[in-house]
C-alpha cells in the first residue's frame, strides 16, 4: 500500500511505479469504488497522509486544503467560523474532499451553488511521470491559464492524483425550513417542477423523489425567511400537487432524499426537466426509486436486488435479475446518458460508462498525455480509457 | 498567402466573405486592446458551421495557422490575428437555434451578442454573465475568456452557464461536447475549453443555461471617506451572509471622471471627503431582498458612510449604472490614454493594496483610477497617461505590471475576467511555474497537436507538442467479453 505523507513523496512514489508498470488505483475514503474494475493488482494510493488544511481564509471564504482531508473535518474546521462548503454529497461522512471532487459526487445544494467543479478554484495534481502542477489559485475569480481544476473533477482518478485543492465557501445555512408536495401522477409533478423551476424562488434546493409508486417535489430555503417562504411556496405546491406542508424540521427529510442516491445499483441520468415523466416511468417500470435535481434535469435511479437474496453469490438469480433491470433502464431512457455507479459494475458485469460521444478522441488524448504510463486507474473510465 | 490554400478558403465562404485586400483586413487589425496590431493574411466570414469546418480544415492542411473572433471587444489582445494566417470572424453566426424556457436552455450560435442571449428569454428568464461591453460583445467570445461582469460574485461565469457546445477541432473534426443535459460522461472537456482563449478550437453552436429573472432589484450607492472604510463595509456585508447580486467600488478619481460624463450627482475629491463610492444592489426573491437591504443600508452607515443613496426607481437605478459603466469611457477626461489592468486579490486584503498602488502611482508619478469588482476581489486600475510625451508609457506599462506584482504577492492571480492574451503573457511566469505550464500545454496538445490554434496567445512563449504515445487500448471489460461498447 502507497500512502505519500507529501506532494515530494507522492510524485516519488508514481515515478517508481510508473517505470515498473504498475498501475495504481487513488483511495481517499474508500468510500465510492465507482467506475469499471481496475486492473489486477492495481496498488492503492492513499490520500490520508495528505490531510492538512493548509489554508482557511475567513473573511475571504476560501480554503486551500489537501486532497485527503476527510469532508466532515474540513466542514467542522468551516462551521466554526459560520461558514461551510456547499457541497452535499450522500453519505459525504466517510469521504474525502480529493474523492468527492475526483467522482464529482453531488447532492441536493448542487441547485443553489453549482457542481463540485463549480466551488472549486484551483487545484493541485501529481502526475505518472512524477510533475507536480497546479491551476487557477485561490481567489474566486480568476481566468488565468487553463482551467484543470474542471478537468480533474469528475475525472475518477484517471488522470492523475488530486493532491490539493483550493474551494470557494459560503455563510453556513442557518434557519433551513421545507416546502413540499405530493402526487402519483408524473405529468402533475413535472407542471410542477417546470412551474418553480421558472419561478425566482432563491431555493437551496428543488429536488423531486419518487418512491413506492408515490412523488415529491422538495423545495429547501435557509436564511432568516426561510420557514415565510417556504410556507409560501407550500401554499402555492396546493394549487399544484396534493398534500402541501411545510417543515422546518427538515433535515431528515434531506437526509432520505441523498440517500436516494444510493443502493446496490444507482443509474446517474443525464437529461432535462422535462424527462422526468420518462424517467418516472422506467423506474416504475424497473422497480427503482428516484431522486432528481428537478431544475438541472439529473436524476439518480436506484435499484436494489429482490428482498433476501445476496448479490455476491455466484450465479445468483438476483444478482441476475438486477443487471437486467439496470441494462432494459438504460436502454429506455436513451439517448440520454446514463451512467453505472456505487459500485455495482463489476458484480453485474455492465460498463458503468455511457459511450463519449465525438468528444473521445480528445479524451483519449488527454489520457495519452496527462497519463503516458497509463498508471493511473487504466481502463475503468470512459471509453476504457 | 499560398494560392491554394486562398482558393479553398473561397471555396469554403464565398468569394464575398473572404477578404484579402489591405484595407478590408485593417478592421480586424485590433480587438479592443488597440496597442497590439497586426493585419492578417487573409480574413473569412463563415455562415455556417460546416464551412467554418472547411475554413479549419483547409487551414490544418497547410498548416497555416488560424485566430478566430467574435465581436472584438476582448481587452487581453486575445483575437490579434496572426501576420501570416487567417482570421475567422465569426460576426454572421448569429441566430438564436432554440429557445426552451421549460428546460432553462437556449441554443445559439457564437455570434450572437451576449445582450441579446437575456433578450430573447426575457423577461421571465435571463443569462446572467454580463460583461460591461454586453451589448456588442458575443457569446463565443465570452466563451472563449469565461466572461464574467458585475454580477458574477452572485451569479458565476460564462463556465457556470455552458451546458453544450459544437466546436470545430484544429484538426478540423467537427465534436459535441455535453448539449442541453449536465454532466455529460467523461472529461469535463466543457470546463477545459471555456476560458481557453481560442487556443483549443473554434465553437460554432453553443448550449446556455439561462435563469428566472429576480423578483425584485434595490440598488444603492453609498459614499465613504476612504477606500479603507468602504473595503470593510464590503467585508461586512459579505461576512453577514448577504451575497450581493453586484457590489462595485470606485475611487475619488474615478467617480468624478464618471460623473463630468453620467451627471448623476455623485461628488468626490474635495479633501479626504468622499473617497470611495460603493455600488450594491441585491436581487431575488421580494422579501429576502427588500429584508437583506435595510441591512446593507444600516452596514453601509455603521462603517462610516454618512451619504446613502437609494436608487427610488428603475430610471434611478439605470443612472447609478450609467455612472459605474462610465468609468472606462470617462478616463480620457484624466489623461489621452490608459492601461486597464485586471488583477484579482483576496477580498479582505483591499485596503493594503490600493494603498500600495497610490504609493506606486506616486513614486512613477502618474494618476492611477480605480473601479473595481469589490466582492470577488477583482481590481481593474486604470494607469493614465500621455503617449504623446517621451517614455511615459513605459513607465505607465511598468506601473501596471508592478501593481500585478503586488496582486499576485498577496496571494491574487495576474486577470480575472479578461484573459491573458498576448497582453498578460509576460506575466504568466511570475502566477505559474515551469511545471504548471507543462500541464497546461498537455491540455492545449491534447486538443492542437499542430498547434495552430490561435498560436503565441495565453502561453508565456511558444511550445511545440511532442509525440502522443500508446495507441488506444481495449476496455478490460471487452477484453472478458463482459461488455459491448453503446
Amino acid at each position: 500500500m502507497a500512502r505519500p505523507g507529501t506532494l515530494a513523496e507522492a510524485a516519488a512514489l508514481l515515478r517508481e511505479l510508473s517505470a515498473a508498470g504498475r498501475p495504481v488505483r487513488p483511495v481517499g475514503g474508500g468510500t465510492k469504488p465507482w467506475g469499471a474494475p481496475d486492473a489486477a493488482g492495481a496498488e492503492p494510493l492513499e490520500t490520508g497522509g495528505l490531510g492538512r488544511i493548509l489554508e482557511h481564509n475567513v473573511g475571504d471564504f476560501t480554503a486551500v486544503l489537501e486532497a485527503g482531508v476527510p469532508f466532515a473535518a474540513a466542514q467542522a474546521a468551516f462551521a466554526e467560523h459560520g461558514q461551510a462548503l456547499a457541497w452535499d454529497p450522500p453519505a459525504g461522512g466517510g469521504a474525502t474532499l480529493g474523492g468527492i471532487m475526483a467522482t464529482a459526487d453531488s447532492g441536493p445544494l448542487r441547485h443553489r451553488f453549482g457542481g463540485v467543479r463549480d466551488l472549486v478554484v484551483g487545484v493541485g495534481v501529481v502526475l505518472s511521470d512524477g510533475t507536480v502542477a497546479k491551476a487557477g489559485g485561490k481567489v474566486i475569480k480568476n481566468v488565468a491559464g487553463y482551467d484543470l481544476a474542471k478537468l480533474f473533477a469528475g475525472s475518477f482518478g484517471t488522470l492523475g492524483l488530486i493532491a490539493t485543492l483550493a474551494v470557494r465557501l459560503h455563510p453556513a445555512a442557518t434557519a433551513t425550513a421545507t416546502a413540499s408536495g405530493a402526487s402519483d401522477d408524473p405529468e402533475r409533478l413535472l407542471r410542477a417542477a417546470v412551474a418553480l423551476a421558472g419561478a425566482p424562488l432563491e431555493a437551496d434546493c428543488l429536488d423531486v423523489a419518487w418512491a413506492d409508486g408515490a412523488g415529491e417535489l422538495l423545495v429547501r430555503y435557509s436564511g432568516g425567511t426561510a420557514a415565510r417562504r417556504a410556507q409560501e411556496t407550500a401554499a402555492r405546491l396546493g394549487e399544484l400537487l396534493e398534500a402541501p406542508r411545510a417543515d422546518e424540521d427538515d433535515a431528515p427529510r434531506w437526509h432520505a432524499q441523498r440517500a436516494r442516491q444510493r443502493g446496490a445499483a444507482v443509474l446517474k441520468v443525464s437529461g432535462l426537466t422535462t424527462d422526468l415523466p420518462r424517467v418516472v416511468a422506467v423506474a416504475r417500470e424497473q422497480r427503482a426509486t428516484v431522486a432528481g435535481r428537478a431544475a438541472l434535469g439529473l436524476y439518480w435511479l436506484a435499484f436494489e436486488p429482490a428482498a433476501g437474496d445476496a448479490l455476491a453469490q455466484p450465479g445468483a438469480a438476483a444478482r441476475d435479475d438486477l443487471a437486467r433491470r439496470v441494462a432494459a433502464a438504460r436502454t429506455a431512457l436513451a439517448p440520454r446518458a446514463a451512467t453505472l455507479l456505487d459500485g455495482a459494475a463489476a458484480t453485474l458485469a455492465l460498463d458503468p460508462w455511457p459511450a463519449a460521444g465525438s468528444a473521445q478522441v480528445v479524451m483519449e488524448r488527454l489520457k495519452a498525455r496527462f497519463d503516458p504510463a497509463r498508471t493511473f486507474r487504466p481502463g475503468s473510465f470512459v471509453a476504457g480509457i | 498567402m499560398d494560392a491554394a490554400l486562398l482558393g479553398q478558403l473561397a471555396e469554403a465562404v464565398g468569394t464575398d466573405w473572404l477578404y484579402t485586400a489591405e484595407h478590408d483586413l485593417r478592421v480586424y487589425e485590433s480587438d479592443g486592446l488597440l496597442q497590439y496590431a497586426a493585419t492578417p493574411a487573409a480574413a473569412v466570414l463563415p455562415g455556417s458551421a460546416a464551412q467554418v469546418q472547411a475554413v479549419v480544415r483547409a487551414c490544418a492542411r497547410a498548416g497555416v495557422p488560424w485566430v478566430a473572433r467574435g465581436a472584438g471587444s476582448g481587452l487581453s489582445g486575445g483575437a490579434l490575428p496572426i501576420a501570416e494566417g487567417v482570421l475567422i470572424v465569426l460576426s454572421r453566426l448569429r441566430r438564436v437555434l432554440a429557445i426552451d424556457l421549460e428546460n432553462a436552455r437556449v441554443q445559439v450560435e457564437p455570434g450572437v451578442t451576449n445582450a441579446s442571449v437575456s433578450a430573447a428569454v426575457g423577461p421571465r428568464f435571463f443569462y446572467p454573465p454580463d460583461p460591461s461591453s454586453q451589448i456588442v460583445c458575443s457569446i463565443g467570445g465570452n466563451v472563449a475568456e469565461n466572461s464574467g461582469g458585475a454580477h458574477c460574485f452572485k451569479y458565476g461565469f460564462t463556465t457556470n452557464y455552458v451546458t453544450g457546445l459544437e466546436l470545430v477541432l484544429p484538426d478540423g473534426e467537427l465534436i459535441e461536447l455535453g448539449g442541453p443535459e449536465l454532466d455529460a460522461p467523461g472529461y469535463d472537456l466543457l470546463g477545459a475549453f471555456v476560458g481557453s482563449e481560442g487556443t483549443l478550437g473554434v465553437a460554432t453552436k453553443v448550449w446556455l443555461r439561462v435563469v428566472p429573472a429576480p423578483e425584485a432589484v434595490r440598488t444603492l450607492v453609498a459614499f465613504f471617506d476612504s477606500t479603507r472604510e468602504a473595503g470593510e463595509a464590503v467585508s461586512a456585508i459579505v461576512q453577514g451572509g448577504v451575497v450581493p447580486g453586484a457590489i462595485e467600488m470606485m475611487d475619488a478619481r474615478a467617480i468624478e471622471a464618471s460623473e463630468a460624463m453620467a451627471h448623476a450627482g455623485w461628488v468626490a475629491g474635495d479633501g479626504a471627503h468622499r473617497a470611495a463610492a460603493l455600488l450594491v444592489e441585491l436581487d431575488g426573491a421580494a422579501h429576502e431582498c427588500h429584508a437583506r437591504f435595510d441591512e446593507v443600508v444600516a452596514i453601509c452607515a455603521r462603517c462610516g458612510s454618512d451619504d446613502v443613496r437609494v436608487a427610488r426607481d428603475e430610471a434611478e437605478r439605470q443612472l447609478f449604472w450609467k455612472t459605474r459603466k462610465a468609468a472606462f469611457p470617462a478616463m480620457g477626461r484624466l489623461a489621452p490614454n490608459y492601461f486597464v489592468q485586471d488583477g484579482v486579490i483576496p477580498r479582505t486584503r483591499l485596503p493594503d493594496v490600493l494603498e500600495r498602488i497610490e504609493e506606486l502611482a506616486r513614486a512613477y508619478d502618474l494618476l492611477v483610477a480605480n473601479v473595481f469588482h469589490a466582492g470577488d476581489g477583482n481590481l481593474h486600475p486604470l494607469v493614465c497617461f500621455d503617449a504623446a510625451v517621451p517614455g511615459q508609457a513605459e513607465r505607465a506599462e511598468e506601473l501596471s505590471g508592478l501593481i500585478i506584482d503586488v496582486c499576485l504577492k498577496v496571494g491574487g492571480s495576474i486577470t480575472g475576467e479578461h484573459g491573458v492574451g498576448v497582453d498578460k503573457r509576460k506575466h504568466m511566469p511570475k502566477m505559474f511555474a515551469e511545471a504548471d505550464l507543462d500541464a497546461f500545454q498537455r491540455l492545449r496538445c491534447s486538443f492542437d497537436p499542430a498547434g495552430l490554434a490561435n498560436p503565441g496567445k495565453l502561453m508565456p512563449t511558444p511550445r511545440l507538442c511532442g509525440e502522443v504515445p500508446g495507441p488506444y487500448r481495449q476496455h478490460p471489460l471487452e477484453a472478458a467479453g463482459l461488455a459491448e461498447r453503446f
